[in-house]
């Protein structure tokens, strides 16, 4: 049976204000199956509120193999964290 | 002791079926339905247990939720032919669960108005409960009978084996019509219309056909059950029996 499903990835939003985070996969003939799966595999404990279902052929991902040109760069750029920058007394609490 | 009696047959209904559904567990055709189906029996052995625990305190004998569910023999269980019926195939697994949750959804809705305070509490847990069976089941039911030839074949052959049973739902027995009466329990045959007006739609769509029924099926109220239900209960209350008392 699983042979003729296509696999879905699935996003549960915790509590309301907070985003959709990805948290597995499944198998599911269309998207209606899906999100029942999805409700039924992944929200057992009252782990969400509102769940989103997404081809997981539909989702591009980045290469593995270039994790070191893709990554790698940012991590002399201290300047881009707020921590690089003294705040003047004045400034007060932020 | 008429209470009693009502409350025990929704018991019955819900340890039974549940029960059956909780064969799956282990068997499923995918990894998905293995954790859908577990969770659809889990709902209906929770309303079971606080239907139980009711009637043993309507009853006042000092018989507690396990005594009733574990040990009674095959007569004095009370459910619906239809909720005993082996799982068959896939297919008639979802349509026995369409055939249930869609007769229980407006049941326990119009039981949130009851008199009895267990029953109201019971109800509003349940009526979303079904409210989800109905979608699942329904959306198999769908694809099973839009589906392949296969499927389909299996899908009305399941139509076959089952709708004889339905009419059963809508029976009142002695003791649920003086329930009835008194405002504690809906009148079964009110849900007539609903029930009707569900199959009908998921059937549009799955291209099945209902079939016109020479002979409905009943007397599970009564006490009289296909040989089915003696070996669901040889091996539901084999715990209970080999062991008293046993707790986990």
């Amino acid at each position: 049976m699983v042979e003729a499903t296509s696999l879905w990835e699935v996003f549960i939003r915790p509590r309301n204000g907070l985003s959709h985070k990805h948290v597995g996969s499944l198998h599911a003939a269309d998207e209606v199956l899906a999100l029942q799966a999805a409700r039924d595999v992944y929200t057992r404990r009252g782990e969400g509120v509102s769940i989103w279902v997404v081809p997981s052929a539909a989702i591009t991902a980045s290469d593995p193999d270039q994790a070191d040109e893709n990554f790698d760069p940012t991590a002399e750029k201290i300047y881009r964290h707020p921590t690089f920058y003294d705040i003047p007394d004045d400034v007060g609490h932020m | 002791m008429a209470l009693f009696d009502a409350v025990l047959e929704l018991a019955d209904d819900h340890l039974i079926l549940g029960h059956r559904v909780s064969e799956w567990c282990g068997h499923a055709p995918m990894l998905e339905e293995d954790l859908a189906m577990p969770n659809m029996a889990l709902d209906m052995i929770g309303t079971a247990r606080t239907l139980y625990e009711h009637a043993a305190r309507l009853e006042g004998k000092g018989r507690s939720e396990d005594d009733l569910a574990y040990l009674r023999v095959e007569r004095e269980y009370r459910n619906l032919l239809l909720c005993e019926r082996p799982n068959g195939d896939f297919a008639q697994t979802m349509l026995r669960q369409l055939y249930f949750a869609a007769f229980m959804e407006p049941y326990w809705k119009a039981a949130l108005e009851s008199s009895d305070e267990v029953i109201r509490g019971v109800a509003g847990k349940a009526v979303k409960e079904m409210a989800y069976h109905i979608r699942h089941a329904g959306e198999w039911v769908i694809r099973l009978g839009d589906g392949t030839s296969e499927s389909a074949a299996k899908m009305q052959a399941a139509v076959q084996e089952l709708h004889r049973y339905t009419d059963e739902l809508f029976e009142e027995s002695p003791a649920s019509a003086e329930a009835v009466e008194k405002g504690i329990l809906p009148a079964r045959a009110d849900m007539r219309g609903e029930w009707q007006r569900v199959i009908d739609m998921v059937f549009r769509e799955a291209l099945l056909e209902q079939p016109e029924i020479g002979f409905p099926q009943t007397g599970g109220r009564g006490g009289l059950h296909g040989e089915c239900l003696g070996h669901l209960l040889a091996e539901m209350q084999y715990l209970q029996r080999a062991y008293p008392g046993a707790q986990w």
